[in-house]
């Protein structure tokens, strides 16, 4: 393990965490705000994915940036007004069950419209090549850009909830739902607004996400279940836990892939050889790159037993 | 507590005379259903109907005890496939093993030990998987259903890799001169663990736990207070389910002589047991039976019929769940309420008119979506393509604003149909309260 | 207090320097409490004093910040709810807390399950449990519910809900009963009768009820406990608690303050 591959896979890590973290902040501020889990979140990411490639198309990439995001926005208010509200009253079974028949419905639409294999949504031109280089290895732009979109995001929607008046009325929202509809807000409303803008951010990831790493139908699905292992491992609800998560499962999943060691060469460190005669060799033999995949679930499960209520978890659920 | 003593012994003379009427009803039903069971094969002749009849003998088994959860113990699991492809998994290497000869089990008892597995395997992740509850569990069931599909992967000496695992089913002495070899013999064997598991599963819903686990649906909370430990309950219930869903994997096994992980574990296939259970119905013992037989019906005809099924299906669960969210079962016992007032025969002329008006507009939407299905995919066959008959044309103006003018016809009718509907709905619902009232007053 | 107890005999229920913070705020702030067997106590103070919240203490919803809960003669502080139910209290709930789509009967099934030591068995049908179907309709009869044996708890009345809400409770056999505002949104005749449904019910029992009904409360208490800012301020018999200072200043207090607040 040389230097420069742990600083690219450290940055590597920070920036695929930031994308989970744009994610699962997204999720974390519904779930909160209406404790609704948006099974269809990572749907939205999809769909922003595919409309900036669409978009770019036409017009290019940097005003696909903003108006990709829009029109998942739209979609998302309008998924809230028809859909979600008319469930809200069965109870919270049937919102998760709304939201999972929208991300089935969404993944078949997309295949229809776009097909089923990948498409070429590509990079601008000013986000290809490296940033910089690091002894001969490269840390692209588009990665980096990853990172600088995030943190913007973030920070802009921090200041929105603390500093804006409707972030207050949000938050209030949040815990008094009828206190503020009683004081003249319109509560539904803003029920609508949070949904779609929570669908819109993960739309803008899936705008940065998509050119970044790769844009075809099974990405919604391949990210989904990492987003619902953050929450919970970053604890339900918290902003902070999840942020913790995210960069915690990017960087340990980074590094993972590219390590090529088995429990065999630790044995071997020791001084015991291992054969596949040996107990036990099936897993033994697995190297931690191919591990990787599984690491997450690891963690959930772990948790689980250690911590129940998450990293950073404050609901006694 | 001096009145426990007075009724025990007030129970001890009655119970030496008790007058215990048999369930008439009940009986009927259960004959029913083993009547269906027996006959089916000779109703519906062709190897087809065959091989789905099996498909829906074992489903109805995965997808009751999914409702174990589901319905009865309101958790939703979204990685119940788990417990069916593990039972799947064990029970092949023991099929394995038995034709070998290193372990002696018979195939009938297979599927017993598929139970056996998803028992084992539930109880193993299911401690940690039901120390939480609602929207956090069902996170969970997620995670672990990816965390056990993609182990798959890593250990093919199990699993089998990409190629899976293969079995041959008819192995060792026959079983009273039955080999298992032919389909018909495998359906028998499956519809006899139907119907067995069906009944253990409608008894559990009348023990103890089982009640109790309603009630933990109900309100969690409340039950803590009575003395009950709500996480055991559902610990407990959930290892039930697991059984059973191995018994289901089991039987897949004997059926089809092979499984792959990638197959059996995903998450793709959890999502199957709870979007047709839910379809069916869960808030009735009797809806995931029906769910059952719309996913064999789904999945083996309707994919044939046509490439857009999986939309459709989205289309008609994500409907279900905003206006029916009791499933089919409910819709129908809604109905048998009616007819039991008999005020389903004043229906009878909305319902054909909601049906046929529905029927237009949806052909309309079918139509359009068929031909946007065949742009997508079998653009180099031409843009014509024949569906239910009729020719269209793709890429032809009159194919799409025929389609259109269908569905828009179809729809705006069935809007007015509809509002009818209600109107008289609420009547009748007005009126059978009132009778409800007067009848208890008596 | 100890100092009324010269014989030292077990208390069914102690509360010794109880103090529940949330977060910085203190709500609970030193309770001390004891209650005799069989004795009925009323817990009655001004909205937002804590009553609440020492019933979720005492039947372990919440667990205290100090001080113990003692059940004859037992720490309990820090049990879960069904340890604590299962060691012989039981609690009902200001807002109704029912099984709503199980029937009335089978409310109550639910209540005796455990106290009869059916537990968690799935190998015995409910319909041969002799004694927890005695039981539960013997329950029925009491609060007068065998009319609506198998009406959904749902479709009762607020009345009735609130009766097999008791039922539940009291299904148990519990020997301390802590009831939250039972009569809570009943009328005048509603109200009396569930009083007295309440005293047939708790026969012999140690009962700690929050109630705001003076009517009630001086009908039903054999003391009254007067909870302010989290604290109790005067225990002890009904006449004698009328006329003490402190609750007449802290009651008198209260309504010179919403009227202050009201703009008067």
């Amino acid at each position: 393990m040389n230097p420069e591959f742990f600083v690219i896979s450290l940055l590597n890590g920070v920036s695929y965490g930031l994308l989970l973290f744009m994610l699962s902040s997204g999720l974390t501020l519904i779930f909160s705000m209406m404790g609704v889990l948006n099974f269809a979140h990572t749907s939205f990411y999809m769909l922003g994915a595919y409309f900036a490639f669409t978009i770019s198309g036409v017009v290019g990439f940097w005003p696909a940036l903003v108006l990709a995001p829009l029109v998942v926005f739209a979609l998302g208010a309008a998924f809230e007004r028809y859909c979600l509200r008319r469930v809200h009253k069965f109870g919270h079974v049937p919102e998760l069950l709304v939201t999972f028949g929208l991300s089935y419905l969404i993944l078949e639409v997309v295949q229809l419209v776009w097909g089923r294999s990948t498409v070429p949504y590509g990079l601008p031109e000013q986000l290809q090549g490296p940033l910089f280089s690091l002894y001969g290895t490269q840390f692209p732009k588009s990665r980096s850009f990853v990172m600088l979109v995030a943190l913007l995001m973030l920070v802009s929607v921090w200041l929105l909830l603390t500093r804006t008046r409707i972030g207050l009325v949000i938050q209030a929202a949040l815990k008094y739902p009828e206190m503020v509809e009683a004081l003249g807000h319109n509560v539904p409303r803003v029920f609508m607004l949070v949904f779609g803008g929570g669908a819109a951010l993960a739309g803008l990831a899936g705008v940065i996400g998509g050119n970044t790493y790769v844009t075809e139908p099974a990405m919604a699905a391949s990210v989904g279940s990492i987003i619902f292992v953050v929450v919970v491992v970053g604890g339900m609800g918290s902003l902070a836990g999840a942020f913790l998560a995210s960069l915690l499962i990017g960087l340990v999943q980074t590094f993972a892939v590219a390590l090529d060691y088995s429990l065999i060469h630790v044995f071997k460190a020791v001084g015991v050889a291992v054969t596949d005669q040996t107990f036990g060799y099936p897993l033994l033999k697995l190297t931690i790159s191919q591990v990787a995949p599984i690491l997450p679930y690891l963690f959930l499960v772990l948790i689980l037993i250690f911590r129940p209520k998450g990293l950073l978890g404050t609901r006694e659920d | 507590m001096n009145s426990t003593t007075t009724t025990t012994v007030a129970s001890s003379a009655t119970s030496h005379y008790r007058f215990k009427p048999w369930n008439v009803g009940r009986l009927i039903i259960w004959t029913l259903f083993a009547v269906m069971l027996i006959m089916a094969p000779m109703l519906f002749r062709s190897s087809l109907a065959l091989t789905m009849l099996s498909q829906i003998g074992y489903l109805i088994i995965i997808c009751l005890s999914y409702n174990i959860l589901l319905g009865q113990g309101g958790m939703l699991s979204f990685g119940h496939a788990v417990y069916t492809g593990l039972g799947s998994f064990i029970a092949i290497h023991a099929m394995n093993m038995a034709t070998k000869g290193s372990v002696h089990i018979p195939l009938v008892f297979i599927p017993l030990v598929g139970g056996l597995a998803g028992a084992f395997f539930a109880i193993l992740l299911g401690f940690v998987t039901t120390k939480k509850s609602g929207t956090t569990f069902a996170m969970i069931t997620l995670g672990i259903g990816e965390l056990v599909a993609s182990m798959a992967l890593m250990f093919p000496e199990f699993f089998g890799g990409e190629g899976g695992i293969t079995t041959d089913r008819v192995y060792g002495k026959a079983f009273f001169g039955i080999s298992f070899g032919p389909a018909i013999q495998v359906y028998y064997l499956i519809a006899a663990y139907c119907f067995v598991c069906t009944a253990a599963m409608f008894a559990f819903t009348g023990t103890p736990l089982g009640r109790i686990l309603n009630a933990v649906r109900d309100n969690p909370e409340r039950v803590e207070f009575i003395g009950y430990n709500t996480q055991r309950v559902r610990y407990f219930a959930f290892i039930i389910a697991g059984f059973f869903a191995g018994i289901g994997g089991g039987l897949a096994t004997i059926n089809f002589e092979i499984i792959t992980g990638a197959d059996s574990l995903s998450v793709i296939r959890s999502g199957g047991y709870l979007l047709f259970t839910f379809l069916g119905g869960a808030t009735f013992f009797f809806g995931p039976i029906i769910g059952a037989v719309l996913l064999v019906l789904a999945s083996v005809l309707l994919s044939e019929l046509s490439k857009a099924w999986l939309l459709y299906l989205g289309l008609v669960f994500l409907f279900m769940v905003m206006y029916a969210p009791g499933g089919i079962a409910s819709l129908i016992m809604m109905n048998l309420r009616l007819a039991k007032y008999g005020k389903l025969r004043q229906l009878w002329s909305s319902y054909l008119a909601l049906g046929g008006t529905a029927l237009v507009g949806v052909m309309g939407a079918a139509c359009m979506i068929e031909m946007t299905y065949h742009l997508q995919l079998n653009a180099a066959l031409g843009p014509e393509l024949t569906f239910l008959g009729a020719t269209l044309n793709a890429a032809g103006f009159t194919s799409w604003f025929g389609a259109i003018f269908v569905m828009v016809t179809g729809f705006g009718l069935f809007e007015l149909c509809r509002r009818q509907f209600l109107r008289q709905w609420s009547t009748i619902q007005e009126e059978i309260e009132h009778e409800i009232k007067r009848g208890e007053a008596l | 207090m100890a100092a009324d107890n010269p014989t030292n005999t077990t208390y069914a229920l102690e509360l010794r320097d109880l103090r529940k913070s949330f977060g910085k705020t203190e709500i609970i702030r030193g309770v001390n409490l004891s209650v005799a067997s069989g004795e009925r106590v009323a817990i009655i103070g001004p909205n937002g004093a804590g009553k609440s919240t020492l019933f979720n203490l005492i039947s372990g919803r919440f667990a205290p910040t100090s001080g113990d809960v003692i059940l004859n003669g037992q720490r309990i502080n820090g049990l879960a709810p069904y340890e604590i139910n299962r060691k012989g209290l039981s609690r009902s709930f200001q807002i109704t807390n029912i099984f709503p789509k199980l029937s009335v009967f089978e409310n109550l099934r639910c209540g005796v399950l455990w106290s009869m030591g059916y537990k968690y068995t799935f190998l015995r049908f409910l319909s041969n449990l002799h004694d927890a179907n005695e039981r539960a309709k013997q329950l029925m009869e009491m609060i007068k519910l065998d009319k609506k044996r198998d009406t959904l708890a749902m479709n009762l009345t607020y009345a009735e809900q609130r009766a097999l809400e008791i039922g539940i409770t009291i299904a148990g056999g519990a020997n301390v009963i802590l009831l939250d505002e039972p009569t809570a949104g009943m009328s005048k005749t509603e109200t009396t009768r569930f009083i007295h449904l309440i005293k047939e019910v708790t026969e012999g029992r140690t009962l700690l009820t929050v109630e705001h009904d003076m009517g009630v409360v001086f009908g039903l208490a054999d003391k009254i406990a007067v909870v302010v800012y989290g604290e109790v301020i005067a225990y002890d018999t009904p006449d004698k608690v009328r006329a003490n200072q402190r609750v007449q200043e802290a009651y008198l207090g209260s309504v010179v303050a919403d009227e202050q607040g009201a703009g008067h």
